[in-house]
């Protein structure tokens, strides 16, 4: 039936399952259809050795908007913090490490000089962050469009940057648009520090620290919560997947149908609009209202089909960039490694292999050539030490997102995954002498696997490379930057609209607020 | 002893357009240069017996139209000879030619790939559209954001209507253009490598990016400016050389009244009382006036020419912080006669064109990989001239001329000076590139100028070879430029003004900001303009 309320959202992971909730406590009928057997998308705990698991894809929570927290009543829905703002640790392969907590900084040869800039990088950084995290929640406005509400999404941004003052606007103008490592080398002299910096500006995207942009990614890792949370992470009790449980039951209780291991083949077009949708099984559900959290790629070019699309738009879409360029290791271990130099107490922090600006440089070198680092930068937490429900008593799981391993693989990921997960081993080893010994069992998920287990395009975590060109009211590309489709009827509610991937669910939320007309 | 109105420092193309201009309305003006000769790095010089070396710039595209009008340089004896487009050679003995007319050089793309032969058309539809945008500020001031006055908020405005003006989907390519890299922007109109490198080669001349670094799109368009609309500037060389333009400035110069002194350098820049008051030079004299204008790059001229007490120390901090990294180097070379090109074996006469040695985007991504890791490219791109097929003044009878621009070669080796072993072996590296692709070439050499950024900065006084005076990046273009608050050519003491490319809107012979300089000034002045704005539609 179609009283004109019923939507089909696609996808449960957390930007659909977000968006369902929103509809569904706003008296939609809503159904989500999740070709999975499990809800949560790539945000979910795997159990990837009997007894131990892990968050498979996301580890770490950093830019989760609170008010969805609030909104959805995810607390009384299951989801609680097993760890908040966990320190780095900076490795260095002779053990003297660096620890670095929010603006503060302790470890050997640390200049005051360096402690200081710090201080002041972390201010400026987060004063410039909070004006990208305050366009979160907001649709993006077009530009020229003569429409009056866009006007007022510029001015509200012209007037953000404004209010930064006249020396802090004159930084950001002069620095949103460049690259970390200039950045850093203003203002840095430990190799250690910068590393560990630039590592935050280029996890998860086809960027290195000079590549222009990086400043602007590394704006976007702070700017959770409007800027407030500032980058700090947190660990999910239970991994990802309990808070992707959390918002399947705030859907759930709010009137959604969730049907699992339920694949769309096809969104169903009636002459110039969507109707419903054609499943693997050819059963066809009708709907005034189609909601997509599939990446763009799929959405437009596999589920619609461009056929039904104009030409210029398929075109953009085409050449949408998601260029997977993360990996993620698990490891079981039957004890606690040994990080030489590291006091265990530490261990439970978010370890980072980057241990220089040129390191970092060089391991994306090899990406631009469709080949994985030689010598990979690494993104590092154990998180039974803080929940003991992911693995037996005394064993621990590792989590680490491995760069660079290119989605399109030279070789080939078949070929490459053996010879892959040999080298990060071995990288791992020079820190972690034991860990070879330790490890019980082993498993490297390359973009190829991300990319099939999660249905993501090119494995991307963002579903679309996060980039100034990719951003805002350009994201995913002009013409749905709204969340709106060019197409009568559908939406797009995942990671590959404003403002991307990170486990944020805002996407999902704005979404929801577009289908409902309260933007 | 006398005291002038202007001094100009720096006889280069904007320093010598900066004088021209305030000589035209009315201002004694001296123009000091520490070279024996004029024309900074628009220069002409015999080095070898009998030949003429364009040793620095090679061609001219990007000289502004209403400066080439209003300076009447054709009057002062400048002539700008057009040369036939360009070819770009594979390893494989392939050649992707490009020529003056648009349907030959569609036939050639359709030879090599019939959907990138579609796609150049709207290629080139797209660029010059942001060449024209963009071409309408190149000769005006540029606003300043942060402030309420009147002329910058008027400019904000005005800037914001030319913007709506393109209408939506423009505006979102434009925005999009100005972040992305060439070689991203490119994969969106073409399939053939041939093709994709022979573009991206435009993308990464003279700066510190590799053609997959987002930002090279608009290094791209500051190249693709001169052909706007094939206007005055089109690609072409200047008969004589590219010293020829300094000599016609200069001759404008001097018939305005205006004095050029030779041959000794600055030694400071005097500042009394928080004012300038002139110059002392090298060789000991003073010149005095109230009216200091330098072309010198940014770095030189408050880091070299200034005592630092004149300065506040955060801004003497920001200077430091200027990104003017040299990346290209050049060998000019006198020939014997003509080389033979393997590639070129059917059709010799495409030798007067703009010739590129680059098959791959891969490949010229990895010669800039060489350069971050602080050495000179192991397989460089390569772009070369033979101007005296063209311009016969430049090499004796059936001798030849070339002209070698390299890409990329770092101001430093691994950090350290440049020795002259090393310039050596560097240029042994090109002259091995070349032979490889027109054997025999290496025994037509009669003589070689090897020049590194070392050579650049050491003669020219480019800061750290940079041949834009400062890297295009977003950080250093429009109100950035050299950096933020000091965008509009006024220096941080008063009467200090500064003309050169580090201002905007940047390098390239196209003299625009020493015209934009000059009109500020007389604006302080008060004296009337004589200055053209905007741009004259040609």
């Amino acid at each position: 039936m179609t009283d004109g309320t019923n939507v089909i959202i696609i996808g449960a992971g957390h930007n659909g399952l977000t968006c369902a909730a929103y509809l569904a406590k706003a008296g939609r009928h809503v159904t989500v259809l999740e070709a999975a057997n499990r809800v949560g998308g790539a945000a979910t705990t795997r159990e990837f050795a009997p007894d131990f698991r892990v968050s498979a894809c996301a580890h770490l929570l950093y830019l989760m908007n609170s008010d969805i927290r609030r909104e959805l009543g995810l607390d009384a829905k299951g989801l609680s913090l097993a760890r908040q703002n966990l320190k780095t640790v900076a490795l260095a392969a002779d053990g003297n490490h660096l620890l670095i907590a929010g603006d503060r900084i302790d470890g050997e040869d640390v200049t005051d000089e360096d402690r200081q800039a710090l201080r002041e990088y972390r201010r400026f950084m987060k004063r410039f962050a909070r004006i990208i995290g305050r366009l979160h929640d907001r649709v993006p406005p077009r530009i020229a469009s003569g429409e009056r509400s866009d006007l007022i999404g510029l001015g509200r941004l012209a007037l953000d940057v404004r209010l930064l003052g006249r020396d802090d606007m004159r930084e950001f103008l002069r620095i949103a648009g460049i690259n970390i490592f200039d950045v850093l080398q203003e203002n840095f002299s430990s190799d250690r520090l910068k590393g560990a910096l630039a590592l935050d500006a280029v996890l998860g995207t086809h960027l290195g620290p000079r590549s222009n942009n990086s400043v602007f990614t590394a704006l976007h890792r702070m700017s959770g919560n409007a800027g407030e949370t500032g980058g700090e992470v947190s660990l999910v009790k239970g991994g990802m997947g309990a808070l992707s449980d959390a918002l399947a039951r705030a859907a759930i209780d709010a009137g959604a149908e969730i049907r699992t291991g339920t694949a769309v083949r096809r969104i169903v077009m009636d002459f110039d609009r969507v109707c419903g949708v054609e499943l693997e099984s050819g059963e066809v559900i009708e709907a005034d209202t189609v909601a997509s959290s599939a990446d763009p790629k799929t959405t437009f070019l596999g589920l619609l089909g461009a056929a039904n699309l104009e030409a210029g738009f398929a075109h953009r879409i085409q050449h949408l960039r998601a260029r997977g360029n993360a990996a993620k290791l698990h490891l079981a271990l039957s004890e606690l490694p040994e990080f030489s130099g590291l006091d265990t107490g530490l261990l439970g922090e978010r370890l980072v292999i980057a241990p220089d600006l040129n390191y970092v440089e060089h391991a994306f070198n090899h990406a631009k050539y469709g080949e994985f680092s030689a010598e990979p930068v690494m993104e590092i937490t154990l998180p039974s030490l803080h929940d003991s429900s992911l693995a037996p008593q005394g064993q621990h799981v590792l989590s680490a997102v491995v760069q660079y391993a290119p989605a399109e693989l030279k070789q080939g990921w078949p070929e490459g995954k053996a010879a892959f997960t040999e080298t990060v081993m071995s990288v791992l080893e020079r820190y972690a002498p034991d860990i070879r010994s330790k490890a019980v069992v082993a498993e490297l998920l390359t973009p190829a696997d991300l990319e099939s287990e999660f249905r993501m395009a090119g494995g991307h975590w963002h579903h679309g490379e996060l980039s100034l060109d990719q951003f805002l009211m350009l994201r995913p590309v002009p013409g749905a930057a709204q969340y709106r489709a060019p197409v009568d009827g559908l939406f797009l509610c995942g990671a590959g609209s404003h403002p991307g991937g990170g486990v944020m669910g805002s996407a999902g939320r704005n979404a929801a607020h577009v289908i409902l007309g309260k933007s | 002893m006398k005291k002038h109105d202007a001094i100009v420092i720096g006889a280069g193309h904007n320093g010598i357009t900066n004088a021209a201009y305030l000589a035209k309305a009315g201002l004694d003006v001296l123009l000091v240069e520490k070279n024996p000769w004029i024309g900074g790095a628009s220069v002409s010089r015999e080095l070898h017996e009998g030949w003429i070396y364009s040793n620095c710039s090679y061609v001219c595209s990007l000289l502004r139209p209403e400066v080439y009008r209003s300076l009447e340089l054709a009057k002062y004896g400048l002539q700008v000879v057009p040369y036939g487009g360009s070819v770009t050679m594979s390893q494989n003995g392939d050649i992707l030619g490009s020529y003056v007319d648009e349907d030959v050089s569609r036939r050639e793309i359709a030879r090599h790939s019939e959907r990138d032969a579609d796609a150049v058309v709207r290629y080139h539809r797209d660029i010059m559209r942001q060449c024209r945008f963009i071409r309408q500020f190149l000769l005006r001031t540029a606003p300043d954001p942060t402030s309420f006055r009147p002329s910058d908020i008027r400019e904000m405005i005005y800037l914001g209507k030319e913007f709506a003006k393109l209408g939506e989907d423009v505006i979102y390519d434009l925005m999009r253009f100005y972040t992305m890299s060439i070689s991203d922007y490119l994969d969106e109109y073409f399939e053939h490598p041939l093709i994709k490198a022979a573009y991206a080669g435009s993308g990464i001349i003279g700066s510190a990016l590799g053609v997959m670094s987002p930002g090279t799109a608009y290094v791209l368009l500051h190249h693709a400016m001169g052909e706007v609309d094939g206007n005055i500037g089109a690609w072409g060389f200047a008969r004589g050389g590219m010293g020829a333009i300094a000599k016609a400035m200069n001759a404008c110069f001097e018939d305005h009244g205006g004095t050029t002194l030779c041959g000794s350098g600055v030694d400071r820049i005097i500042v009394k009382n928080g004012k300038t008051s002139g110059v002392a030079l090298e060789n000991g004299d003073e010149h005095h006036a109230d009216v200091v204008v330098s072309n010198m790059t940014f770095p030189r001229t408050f880091l070299e020419c200034m005592d630092e007490k004149d300065l506040e120390p955060d801004f003497l901090k920001k200077v430091r912080n200027f990104k003017i990294r040299g990346s290209s180097g050049k060998l000019n070379i006198a020939l014997d006669g003509l080389p033979q090109f393997t590639a070129l074996k059917d059709n010799p006469d495409m030798m007067v064109a703009d010739m590129h040695l680059i098959d791959s985007i891969e490949r010229l991504e990895r010669a800039y990989d060489d350069w971050k890791n602080g050495t000179w490219s192991q397989d460089p791109y390569i772009d070369m001239l033979i101007p005296s097929l063209t311009d016969p003044t430049m090499a004796p009878p059936g001798k030849h001329f070339m002209s070698v621009f390299v890409q990329y070669v770092p101001p430093k080796v691994h950090g350290e000076e440049w020795t002259d072993a090393q310039r050596d072996a560097f240029g042994q590296t090109v002259i091995n590139q070349i032979e490889k692709y027109a054997p025999g070439f290496k025994d037509l050499i009669l003589h070689a100028e090897i020049r590194t950024p070392r050579e650049l900065e050491n003669e020219v006084g480019l800061t750290e070879g940079n041949i834009f005076q400062g890297e295009l990046t977003m950080d250093q273009l429009l109100f950035n430029r050299p950096i933020p608050g000091y965008a509009q050519y006024r220096g941080p003491v008063k009467g200090l003004y500064m003309c050169g490319s580090s201002n905007h809107p940047g390098g390239g012979v196209m003299a625009a900001p020493g015209a934009n300089a000059a009109r500020e000034i007389l604006s302080d002045l008060k004296r009337p303009n004589t200055v053209p704005e905007g741009w004259l539609d040609d």
